[in-house]
């Protein structure tokens, strides 16, 4: 396996490492306003993702600089061609990072109000967005010699729009089932509810999805030379489905284990389609961004292999612990006595 | 104006708006730590409060320097899509470094020290904090070393059409990016120690907590007082430097227009670059900008007239900024000085004029580290790359005006509503105080 390999699949890692991990509190922030109905529910909720979300939202910025340090080219472009769309999500992610902190700072109504909404706004546009940039991706950005030519507007076509909303979905489904493990009383059991009734609805999104891929993307090229490859997305319908029945037998904990995985191997079949491209063009293949065309020399890559090999296990572990030693259910006790919580 | 022009207002913007919060996480981080290490030494409850009461300040400050830094590590290809092409085999590295090393130490120990004052021992939650100073700094490190090849740039060849890394190590312990870093983090502390005894001075004239407020003056004000030294005799080790590496720059900070030998220092200058000279020059002592920059007081100075009118940098902003910044330093200095020996002596509640000063002193540190960063970027222009790279060449080229016209009248719009909202909330929390430690002295 050469370097560029080994950076490609850390990258498709990276990203669904970060989908994984931030995709429970962009759910939990958008269920927020439906299943809290007072300002204690509220800060129940906020609590319970409080301490992580910012550790999780580092999966992103590390995707982004691991893209960088590796695949220059592809960093170059992959944000500069999705210039707008990257821009929305940024106001979002800014105006909800900054909401945590700031909501419970005043009593006014209006103010709560108005960082409530942008903990919606905030969580709702990110899941969304990147679920339709990589819609986009695996479909291809119309690149030629000349550079790309696409718009905003054309990235929300039918198959980029599915994907926006098989990730809201899966990551409501997560933030659901992770609400109904880390808090308790009304919110836990309108959490578990809402996960029942979710349930089904995402089964079938998550089935249009599995039909149109293969129609709408190339992705299937890969699985097709290497049979062996089709266990991954038989492994994703298989957790998926797992995961349902565990939150029918009121087991959200496995039930999130689940969904998590689902996750996992939605993001991880999409990369496996795309190799070696990261980003395919939909106009000539001659155009794509491979791992050939767009990675750093072997140098940068072999000293970026023993800096992740070094610290990314590191970080797992301290985060595992960090999420260990902060167990067990937010109680509203604790916050109210907690003149640092949210 | 044009995508160059746009870029670059929206560059200078949002970095130099990351840069009103950066500086005081850095500083105010190592100070609450050292808080509550005295917390853990002592076991006096008065700074168990003190820990909490600038931690709150801290995470107040914190959650804009957080959200803001998420825009910086994508706008390098959003808006400077050829330089990541060129340089990102090499400036790629120490980012993602930062990320890895860095981002995840303070965010995941922030988030457990908020949430685990009650769950673990004393000494381990101290730890915690001590391990998000250790982010913060670490962080800027490797973000400063990425900066420091921008400014002079190591370890690389041109090959393939773009600047690919041959050594990593030479990357790592640039003295220019290790320079930038002491000078830079350090300065950081000087704003966190001018904070601290700012808001303590205002509570001191209020007779607030007076004794809880004492003793956080009397901390900050050694630190200030290091600190300044320490980023006055550093600077003097930049500027030596940019003089070796950069002499545009260092022509330009320092308003020499002809080559000469033994370089005097004009106390007051006042440069007129459309004439090619300095309109006014007085106070004239001899050979010290020789000396400095070149440690032999008759030492060569390159003037801007021997270099082309297109590789000079905007004289008049490198100058009066890197002027500004160097008498603050001193100023500082002596205020922490003043500040220190009141503190020790105990007479500081009687010196309302020096406690008024030293409200008011609060944003003079964040100055200082706004006109340095101007100093050392305009004063690299027109290279985005040092000698490498132009900073026109660097820029995307598949944007249009309009959409880079949108996001800056955006990132201004937002950045202003929480830029005034993180101020009003820290004012407020400020004067507050720590509510709970009088409940408990009571
Ligand atoms: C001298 C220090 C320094 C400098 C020059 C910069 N930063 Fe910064 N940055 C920090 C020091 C820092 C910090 C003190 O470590 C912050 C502030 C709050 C925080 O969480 O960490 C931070 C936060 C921060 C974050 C958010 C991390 C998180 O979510 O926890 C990102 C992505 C960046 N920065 C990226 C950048 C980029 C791309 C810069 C280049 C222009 C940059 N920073 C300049
Ligand atoms: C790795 C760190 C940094 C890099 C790579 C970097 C890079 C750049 C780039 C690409 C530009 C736009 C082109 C230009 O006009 O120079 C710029 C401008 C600028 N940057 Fe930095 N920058 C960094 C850190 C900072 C920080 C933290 C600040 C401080 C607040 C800062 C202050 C400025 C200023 C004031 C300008 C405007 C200069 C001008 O356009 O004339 N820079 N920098
Ligand atoms: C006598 C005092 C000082 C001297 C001689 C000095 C010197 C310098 C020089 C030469 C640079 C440019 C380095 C470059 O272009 O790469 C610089 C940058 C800078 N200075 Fe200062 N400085 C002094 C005081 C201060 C003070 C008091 C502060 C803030 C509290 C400060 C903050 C900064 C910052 C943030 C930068 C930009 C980062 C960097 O380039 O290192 N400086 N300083």
């Amino acid at each position: 396996m050469t370097f560029a390999t080994i950076w490609f699949v850390l990258w498709g890692i990276l990203w669904a490492a970060y989908f994984v991990l931030d995709g429970f509190d962009l759910g939990a922030g958008i269920l927020m306003n439906f299943i809290a109905k007072n300002d204690l529910e509220k800060r129940q909720i906020i609590n319970s993702i409080g301490p992580f979300w910012d550790g999780n939202e580092v999966w992103l910025i590390t995707a982004g600089g691991a893209t960088f340090a590796a695949f220059p080219t592809t960093y170059a472009y992959m944000f500069s061609y999705l210039y707008s769309a990257l821009l929305i999500i940024l106001f979002g992610l800014i105006f909800r990072g900054v909401s945590f902190e700031f909501r419970g700072k005043e009593e006014n109504p209006r103010w709560k109000r108005f960082f409530d909404l942008s903990i919606f706004f905030g969580s709702l546009i990110p899941a969304v967005l990147f679920g339709v940039a990589f819609g986009n991706i695996f479909k291809g950005l119309p690149i030629d010699v000349e550079g790309y030519h696409g718009s905003l507007l054309q990235l929300l076509n039918l198959y980029g729009l599915l994907t926006g909303i098989l990730f809201l979905s899966l990551f409501l489904y997560h933030g659901g089932l992770y609400l109904s493990i880390k808090t308790e009383g009304e919110v836990q059991k309108r959490a578990n509810s809402f996960s029942k009734k979710f349930f089904f609805p995402l089964f079938v999104i998550a089935f249009i999805f599995l039909i149109f891929t293969p129609i709408s993307t190339k992705l299937m090229e890969n699985y097709l030379k290497v049979k062996i490859l089709f266990f991954v997305p038989l492994f994703l319908v298989i957790s998926l489905i797992l995961s349902g029945y565990f939150t029918f037998k009121n087991k959200p904990s496995r039930g999130f284990l689940f969904s998590f995985l689902t996750i996992l191997l939605t993001v991880i079949t999409g990369i496996i389609g795309l190799y070696p491209n990261l980003i395919p063009s939909s106009l000539d293949q001659n155009y794509s961004l491979t791992i050939f065309n767009s990675s750093s020399s072997e140098y940068t890559l072999k000293i970026m292999t023993i800096v992740a090999l070094i610290f990314v296990p590191i970080v797992i572990i301290y985060q595992i612990w960090v999420y260990r030693l902060l167990r067990g259910k937010v109680r509203i006790d604790d916050i109210l006595k907690n003149e640092n919580s949210y | 104006m044009d995508i160059v022009g746009l870029s670059r207002l929206q560059f200078a913007l949002t970095s130099m708006f990351h840069f009103i919060f950066v500086p005081l996480t850095l500083g105010l981080s190592g100070l609450v730590a050292i808080f509550e290490t005295m917390y853990v030494k002592k076991n006096d409850q008065k700074y168990r409060e003190m820990a909490k009461f600038w931690g709150k300040l801290f995470l107040i400050n914190f959650a804009l320097g957080v959200v803001t830094g998420i825009t910086l590590e994508f706008q390098f290809g959003m808006n400077w899509a050829e330089y990541s092409k060129y340089v990102g085999d090499i400036f790629g590295a120490p980012l993602a470094i930062e990320a890895t090393v860095a981002f995840f130490l303070e965010s995941t120990f922030i988030g457990l020290w908020i949430f685990s004052w009650d769950r673990v021992s004393k000494k381990t939650h101290s730890f915690f904090i001590w391990l998000v100073a250790l982010g913060t700094n670490l962080s800027a490190l490797w973000i400063l070393l990425a900066n420091a090849f921008m400014q002079k740039p190591v370890g690389y060849v041109l090959r393939n059409g773009r600047a690919e890394m041959v050594d990593f190590s030479a990357l790592v312990f640039s003295p220019y990016g290790w320079l930038k870093f002491l000078h830079t983090n350090i300065s950081g502390y000087i704003v966190a120690a001018f904070f601290v005894m700012g808001v303590s001075s205002y509570h001191i004239l209020r007779k607030n907590y007076v004794d809880f407020f004492k003793t956080s003056f009397k901390i900050a004000a050694i630190f200030g007082l290091v600190s300044s030294i320490v980023v006055v005799l550093v600077g003097d080790f930049n500027g030596r430097e940019v003089a070796k590496y950069q002499p545009t720059k260092f022509a330009a900070m320092e308003s020499i227009w002809e080559t000469q030998k033994g370089v005097p220092l004009n106390l007051i200058s006042i440069p007129s670059p459309s004439q090619e000279k300095n309109s006014v020059e007085f106070l004239k002592i001899p050979k010290v900008v020789s000396f400095l920059a070149t440690n032999d007081k008759d030492g060569e100075i390159k003037g801007l007239k021997d270099f082309p009118k297109e590789d000079r940098p905007p004289v008049l902003a490198t100058f009066l900024s890197f002027r500004i910044m160097v008498l603050l330093g001193f100023i500082f200095i002596f205020l922490s000085l003043v500040g220190y020996y009141l503190s020790l002596k105990n007479r500081l509640e009687q010196n309302r004029l020096f406690l008024k000063i030293m409200l008011y002193s609060i944003p003079l540190p964040y100055i200082a580290a706004q006109l340095g960063w101007i100093v050392a970027e305009v004063g690299r222009q027109p290279w985005i790359v040092y000698g490498l790279m132009r900073t026109k060449d660097g820029v995307s080229k598949n944007l249009s005006t309009s959409q880079v016209l949108i996001s800056l009248i955006l990132f201004t719009l937002f950045y202003l509503i929480l830029g005034i909202i993180d101020i009003y909330l820290l004012f407020k929390y400020s004067k507050i105080g720590p509510q709970k430690y009088t409940a408990m002295e009571a």
